[in-house]
């Protein structure tokens, strides 16, 4: 393979992870929604959400040592640029890492509530700061890239970012829209999981309510998310490399991409297929695969536009040709070759994790495993 | 480079030290325990005697609590390369990232998947897949250690790479060369054999109390067993692993060796000092003694770093001067700091004309000043340097680490031998029922002493190789992101806190669980 074929692989690679990550945000929606629980039913929730924590957690780090491995220049740039956003996202997520271990124990110092706030937090800050950031790769940043800059002893950083480092992005209407949808999201499949893995009545029932506040919601954030992307100018790298603005690139992009414009219809099918049958048949579980599948699609083929078609990945506001595109951006040739071969391990690493799940899952989590569990079993 | 700038070094240094500080605090146990646990089960699986299960789970519960809070701290640390070291991510990011990338595909999904059966498959699983489990969640923490530590490894000796003048940065040209090197396979077996030894201590203090308590002294005397086992195999190893690494940073980072040492000027068949008191007078060029007081081992550094007793050690001085020694041990000289300087401006002058020629296309220009650029590049990071004083670490800092650190690591050869013989010969040590208290209170203290072993352990490492991010080719202050102190230090003291309320309450369950589990019978498994 060449360099290009090569970074074109890894692109998809990180599309791949990319759309597991918003897939596992189902544990991020279904801690927002705790707290709106039957109070004598929230440990079911918990518990449920609480063997899956982890895998959530695992896919965000791989996400980003990814692209730490693949695309070191937008690792350097937009984390030491978004400062804020980023410290803000890891923030949450670090309280929700010890919150489910921590919430029941014998001499947690600050009781159960105070965990089952965080969770909370994270449930909210997650999904919407990580949608934030993604949409950010859309609709561009106020950054410069100068590599010469390393030889600059009293200046020498490469990628510079505007004084407000990421906060600017948490108060854009476009990135704040993008990450509302991908909070509905994340509660619409958390509804759609628990209603597969609860049996309890009293959960399907409200679960079914929550199913449908959110989901129509999310359908409306959606329409409004495709519309902005669509009719948003983005960053066209030409033949001769030179970066230009373009308007409705990214429709432009579906429209010369077949594939992403299938994955993205198919997926949505999917997705709403997965919510409508769960509606309408009560005794019908198999919504989460159906909308996680789907899930996996749309963000895959979002991804496809955004660094597919001599686009660029990550506009520069300030200075387009400081633009990120997964050519400019990308590790060597030889580092990329030698973790793709790495990288044939992730269909069997994907076997194992699905497998794992299927065992543990196949019998439903009732009220009467939680009471019976020992103290070292439950959340 | 202005006094601002500084400090933001200094802050992201704070910030970076306090998250890598907190983590090493957790993960050591986790992959001690890992091991610990798997042993326990594999004695239940083949024994199936339950007494053994009752004990695996009471460890697996300290596992469980441990565990969370290492994850925790851990992904502060990955993101923080990116977050506050910008310039190093992309300088290095085409060898640094491939180590990290590996370890979560391989390490952090196998970890993430099997702990779940681990804690909650008992009843869902068969036992073989459940101890297999087990073994797979401590397999995947150690896997996670060996890539973290390769990456770490190549920050104190960048191998397998060449400078691509075009793109600014290393890009690597042999993946072999990076996860293999010397000082990689040295740094690692060290650290994680270490990490067995600090898990062998924590059951030996944890069982020392129990006993001080009187309590549940058979499930005691099965987790010492394991735990003194782990631990003696694991500080030995540590040991031997410790002299190859000494042996590699005596040939890779000399530097870091003479301060571990104090010492400013080397000689042939150096002592090495086994104890002692710095001269806090005592600098750089100056004629006061390096010791207030020191009792020595003739012939002992040079053995440590040679494997020779009469090899020539430099010292501080000797190597800012050039000084170094040769294969066999010989003193000769080589280039001094501040040719190195002279060497590393050159190579950023060649750089600086290298990118301009780039926009004219000029390629016998290029030619030149890439082989300038090839000559020279190895001091890149001496052009960063105001004088040669700058590259020497803080000297009193590695001194007591280090020598904290191996007096705790002999004292545990001595510990772990002890509590074996108690357990299977227990009529060889006269007066031992006079002694069992002492003896009880010294495995309780065993604890912390571990862990500052432990700590001081990553000090040596780090410390010693300042003022370098990556050994040579580029300072702490070249390596940072393009943020205010303001900003650095708002987050430094927002996780302080957080990482200091968090451990508070990691202790807290731990001291609890242990203390409310030990008035209950371990011979039996907990039902409800």
């Amino acid at each position: 393979m060449t360099h290009e074929m090569l970074q074109q692989y890894w692109w998809f690679i990180m599309s791949v992870l990319g759309a597991l990550l918003v897939f596992m945000l189902f544990v991020q929606g279904g801690q927002s929604m705790i707290a709106s629980t039957e109070r004598e039913k929230r440990p079911l929730l918990i518990n449920s959400l609480g063997r899956k924590w982890e895998l959530t957690y695992t896919t965000l780090v791989t996400f980003g040592g990814a692209f730490f491995a693949s695309f070191p220049l937008f690792y350097s740039t937009s984390f030491g640029g978004a400062y804020w956003l980023w410290i803000f996202i890891l923030f949450s997520f670090v309280i929700q890492a010890i919150a489910y271990e921590y919430r029941t124990k014998h001499g947690n110092v600050y009781g159960t509530r105070f965990y089952d706030t965080l969770l909370r937090i994270n449930g909210f800050v997650g999904p919407v700061l990580l949608g934030v950031a993604v949409a950010g790769m859309f609709f561009g940043a106020d950054f410069t890239v100068e590599k010469a800059n390393i030889l600059n002893v009293n200046a020498a950083t490469i990628s510079r970012w505007g004084p407000l480092h990421g906060l600017e992005a948490i108060a854009s209407w476009r990135c704040l829209l993008f990450g509302f949808m991908v909070y509905f999201l994340a509660r619409t499949l958390a509804s759609l999981y628990f209603i597969n893995n609860i049996d309890d009545e009293v959960v399907q029932r409200s679960q079914h309510n929550f199913l449908i506040i959110n989901s129509a919601i999310f359908v409306v954030l959606f329409l409004g998310t495709c519309a902005v992307i669509l009719t948003s100018p983005g960053v066209d790298i030409d033949a001769d490399g030179s970066a230009m603005w373009k308007p409705y690139k990214y429709l432009d992009n579906y429209l010369q991409m077949w594939l992403a414009l299938g994955a993205l219809a198919f997926g949505v099918v999917m997705v709403l297929t997965g919510i409508v049958k769960t509606l309408l048949n009560k005794k019908f579980k198999g919504g989460i695969w159906w909308a996680g599948i789907g899930t996996v699609l749309v963000v895959m083929s979002l991804f496809w536009v955004l660094g597919y078609n001599h686009t660029a990945y990550y506009p520069s506001l300030i200075d387009v040709d400081s633009s990120l595109t997964i050519a400019n951006s990308s590790s060597s040739e030889f580092t990329l070759r030698v973790m793709s071969y790495v990288s044939l391990l992730v269909p069997f690493v994907l076997g194992y994790i699905a497998w794992v799940w299927w065992k543990m899952d196949r019998t439903k989590l009732t009220q009467g495993e939680i009471d019976q569990a020992g103290d070292d079993e439950i959340y | 480079m202005s006094d601002l700038l500084m400090t933001v070094v200094d802050w992201s240094r704070a910030q970076f030290a306090l998250t890598a500080c907190y983590h090493w605090l957790f993960v050591p146990l986790t992959l001690g325990l890992g091991i610990i646990i798997g042993v326990m089960e594999t004695i239940y699986y083949r024994t199936r005697d339950e007494k053994w299960l009752a004990t695996t789970k009471f460890w697996m519960t300290i596992f469980g609590v441990n565990f969370a809070i290492g994850v925790a701290t851990g992904i502060i640390l990955e993101f923080e390369f990116g977050t506050n070291w910008s310039n190093y991510s992309w300088f290095v990011g085409d060898i640094f990232g491939a180590p990290l990338a590996i370890e979560g595909i391989l390490a952090f999904f196998m970890e993430s998947t099997f702990i779940a059966v681990m804690f909650f498959g008992w009843k869902k699983v068969s036992p073989g897949f459940h101890l297999a489990s087990t073994w797979l969640t401590a397999l995947g923490a150690a896997i996670s250690a060996l890539w973290i530590l390769v990456a770490n490894a190549w920050m104190q000796h960048p191998t397998g790479v060449t400078f691509n003048p075009e793109t600014m940065r290393n890009e690597m040209t042999d993946f072999w060369a990076v996860a293999f090197s010397p000082m990689a396979m040295a740094k690692v077996f060290h650290t994680v054999t270490s990490c067995w030894a600090l898990g062998g201590a924590f059951v030996a203090g944890v069982c020392g109390w129990m006993l001080l308590k009187k309590r549940n002294r058979d499930h005691c005397m099965r987790s010492l067993k394991v735990g003194g086992w782990v631990g003696l195999v694991g500080i030995v190893l540590t040991s031997i692993s410790g002299d190859t690494s000494a042996v590699a940073v005596a040939k890779h980072q000399p530097m870091k060796l003479a301060a571990m040492e104090g010492l400013y000027k080397g000689e042939p068949g150096q002592p090495i000092v086994a104890m002692g008191v710095l001269n806090p007078a005592k600098e750089v060029g100056n004629d006061e003694e390096p010791y207030l007081f020191d009792i020595s081992i003739p012939h002992g550094l040079a053995f440590l770093a040679t494997h020779d007793f009469n090899a020539f050690v430099p010292g501080i001085e000797d190597i800012i001067a050039g000084k170094s020694m040769d294969a066999d041990g010989k003193p000769i000289n080589t280039v001094s700091y501040e040719q190195r300087i002279a060497h590393g401006k050159a190579a950023q002058s060649a750089l600086k004309q290298y990118n301009a020629a780039l926009q004219t296309s000029d390629s016998s220009r290029l030619q030149e000043y890439k082989q300038v650029i090839d000559d020279n590049f190895q001091y890149l990071g001496y052009a960063y340097l105001d004088e040669p004083e700058e590259a020497v670490p803080n000297v009193p800092l590695t001194f007591y680490t280090f020598h904290v650190m191996v007096t705790i690591g002999g004292y545990l050869v001595v510990f772990f031998l002890v509590v074996l013989l108690l357990l299977y010969k227990p009529k060889w040590v006269p007066g031992r029922n006079k002694l069992a208290k002492l003896g009880y209170w010294l495995a309780i203290i065993t604890i912390p002493l571990t862990y500052l072993c432990s700590m001081c352990g990553w000090a040596v490492a780090e410390v010693g190789r300042q003022p370098w991010t990556i050994q040579d080719l580029m300072p702490n202050k070249v390596a940072i992101s393009d943020l205010s102190a303001g900003y650095v230090q708002t987050t430094f003291w927002i996780f302080a806190v957080v990482f200091t309320a968090l451990l508070i309450a990691d202790v807290s369950i731990i001291c609890k669980q242990i203390a409310k589990k030990s008035k209950t019978d371990l011979n039996v498994l907990e039902t409800k």
